[in-house]
C-alpha cells in the first residue's frame, strides 16, 4: 500500500510540478497584464479601487478607532503636563489675537463698503462634509488618505480636502461610502497656487517627500522663505484662497514649501462641495443639507 | 475512525491561517497611527508574511493566494495596481527557487536572505514606480522604508513562530 502510493507520487509530483510553474507564470502575466491594463484605462482601475475600498470600509472603519481614541488621551495628558505654560503662551496669544480682530473689524466693514461700491459679485458658499480618515495609505510610493464618506453622502471627485489648518489633498476615487484623498505631497498632485504677497502664479507639485515644490513659477517673479501659498482657484474645483504652505526654502534645486498641515496630525477631513464640479443643480445650499437633497432625487 | 466534521473544519480554518494572517497585515499596513512621519516609512508587513509563509509553509500559502494579497495591497495603498502583485509574486517565486538554501538554516540565515530578497523588492518596486510614473522617483523614503521592514522582520517572524508551533503544528 505505501509502495503503491509511492509510485503514485513519484509520477504525479512532476505533473504537479508543471502544473504549478504554469500557474505561477500565468500569475505573474496576469499582474503584468493589470499594470498594463491600468496604464491604458485608469478608470476601470479606479472604480474596482473605489469598490474594493468600499467593501473593507466597514473593518477600517472599527480599526481605526482605538487608535484615534488612543491618540485623543495622549494628547489630553500631554495637555494637562503643560497647562501651565500653554496658559502663559495662551494669554500672550489672546493679547496679540485681540489686536488682529480689531484690525480685521475694521478690514471687514471696509470691504464690505467697497464691495458694495463696486457691485461685487461675491464666490458661492461652501459646504462641508466631514469625515474620518480610516487609512493612511503609507509607503515611500503613495501619498494617499481614505476617508469614511462617499458618493452617497455627496463627496464627488476633484473636491477639495481641508483641515482647519489648510489644504489636505484632492479627492480622487468615490465609492460609495468611501474616498480615496490624493494628498498635496503625491507624486501626482500638481495644485495651481498663488503667493500670497506677490500675487504671482505656480503650480505645486508633489515629489512624494514631505515638502512639495513649486514649478511653473511665472518668471520674474519674487519668491522668499516665508512667502504663504494659498489655492489660486485656475482651472479646476478649487475655490480660490485655501491655506496651503509657507515657502521653507529656496536654492538651485527649486522652491519647496512647508504645507500647514501636518499629515500625522489628520484624523477628521472636511471635503468641501462649492458647486464647482459636475452638474450643479441648484445654488449651493448650508451645510451638509446638500448631501441629503442629492440623495432623495436620486432615489 | 469517523472524522467529524467540525474535526475537519477545525483544520480548515487552521489551515486558511497563514493566508488571512497575511490579509489581516495587508489591512493593518494602511491603519492611520498619526506617528509623525511614521506613514512614509512604514514597514511593508505583507512582504514579510509572504516571505515568511514561502519559506517555511509554501503549500499553505500557494500563489494565487499571494497574487490576491499583492493585488489587496496596491488596491489598498493607492499604488499602481499590479505592481506589488508582481513583486510579491516574483518574492514568492524567489524562495521557493532557493528553497533548498534556505529551509532549516537558522534565523539569522534566513533573516539575511529576507534582508536580500527585499532589497531586490524594493529596487523593483521603485523602478516600476518611475517607469509607471515617467519620472525618477526619490530614492530617499524608500531606503528607510527597506531598512524599517527588514528591522521589524524578526518581531513579525517570532509571532509567525509561535503561531506555527502552536496552531499549525501537527497538521
Amino acid at each position: 500500500m505505501k509502495d503503491h502510493s509511492h509510485s503514485i507520487s513519484r509520477i504525479a509530483a512532476p505533473i504537479r510540478n508543471v502544473t504549478q510553474r504554469f500557474a505561477f507564470m500565468v500569475l505573474l502575466l496576469a499582474a503584468v497584464a493589470l499594470m498594463m491594463f491600468g496604464k491604458v484605462d485608469g478608470a476601470l482601475m479606479e472604480r474596482l479601487r473605489a469598490n474594493v475600498t468600499d467593501a473593507v470600509t466597514p473593518i477600517l472603519n472599527v480599526i481605526s478607532k482605538p487608535v484615534v481614541s488612543f491618540n485623543n488621551i495622549r494628547r489630553e495628558v500631554q495637555g494637562l503636563l503643560a497647562v501651565r505654560e500653554e496658559n502663559h503662551r495662551l494669554i500672550e496669544e489672546k493679547a496679540r489675537l485681540l489686536q488682529w480682530q480689531a484690525a480685521a473689524r475694521k478690514l471687514d466693514a471696509e470691504n464690505k463698503s467697497l464691495r458694495g461700491l463696486l457691485n461685487f459679485v461675491s464666490d458661492p458658499q461652501a459646504s462641508f462634509i466631514t469625515a474620518r480618515v480610516i487609512a493612511d495609505t503609507g509607503g515611500a510610493f503613495a501619498n494617499s488618505a481614505v476617508i469614511n464618506a462617499g458618493e452617497r453622502v455627496g463627496v464627488r471627485k476633484g473636491q477639495a480636502a481641508i483641515t482647519g489648518d489648510g489644504l489636505v489633498g484632492r479627492v480622487t476615487d468615490v465609492g460609495e461610502r468611501s474616498a480615496r484623498v490624493l494628498l498635496i505631497s503625491d507624486l501626482n498632485s500638481r495644485i495651481p497656487v498663488v503667493i500670497q504677497s506677490s500675487h504671482a502664479r505656480a503650480i505645486l507639485a508633489g515629489d512624494n517627500s514631505r515638502r512639495p515644490r513649486l514649478i511653473h513659477l511665472a518668471p520674474g517673479a519674487l519668491v522668499s522663505q516665508g512667502d504663504r501659498i494659498v489655492t489660486s482657484g485656475h482651472g479646476g474645483a478649487f475655490p480660490p484662497g485655501l491655506p496651503v504652505g509657507v515657502v521653507a526654502s529656496v536654492d538651485d534645486k527649486g522652491i519647496s514649501i512647508e504645507p500647514f498641515v501636518d499629515r500625522s496630525r489628520i484624523t477628521y477631513l472636511r471635503i468641501l462641495d462649492y458647486g464647482l464640479t459636475g452638474i450643479v443643480e441648484a445654488p449651493p445650499i448650508e451645510g451638509a443639507a446638500i448631501a441629503m437633497r442629492g440623495k432623495k432625487i436620486r432615489k | 475512525m469517523k472524522i467529524s466534521i467540525w474535526y475537519r473544519l477545525d483544520i480548515l480554518t487552521r489551515l486558511l491561517t497563514p493566508f488571512l494572517l497575511t490579509l489581516a497585515l495587508v489591512i493593518l499596513n494602511i491603519v492611520p497611527l498619526q506617528i509623525p512621519g511614521f506613514s512614509t516609512v512604514v514597514p511593508l508587513l505583507p512582504l514579510m508574511a509572504v516571505y515568511h509563509w514561502a519559506v517555511y509553509r509554501s503549500e499553505l500559502l500557494p500563489a494565487y493566494g499571494v497574487f490576491i494579497i499583492g493585488l489587496l495591497h496596491d488596491i489598498f495603498s493607492g499604488s499602481p495596481i499590479g505592481i506589488n502583485t508582481l513583486v510579491f509574486l516574483l518574492v514568492y517565486g524567489v524562495v521557493l527557487w532557493q528553497h533548498r538554501f534556505l529551509f532549516g538554516k537558522s534565523f539569522v540565515i534566513i533573516w539575511l536572505g529576507f534582508a536580500i530578497v527585499s532589497a531586490g523588492a524594493f529596487v523593483l518596486t521603485w523602478a516600476l514606480n518611475s517607469l509607471w510614473n515617467y519620472s525618477v522617483l526619490e530614492p530617499r523614503g524608500i531606503v528607510y522604508q527597506y531598512l524599517l521592514t527588514v528591522g521589524v522582520f524578526p518581531a513579525l517572524a517570532w509571532v509567525f513562530m509561535r503561531w506555527q508551533q502552536f496552531i499549525i503544528r501537527q497538521l
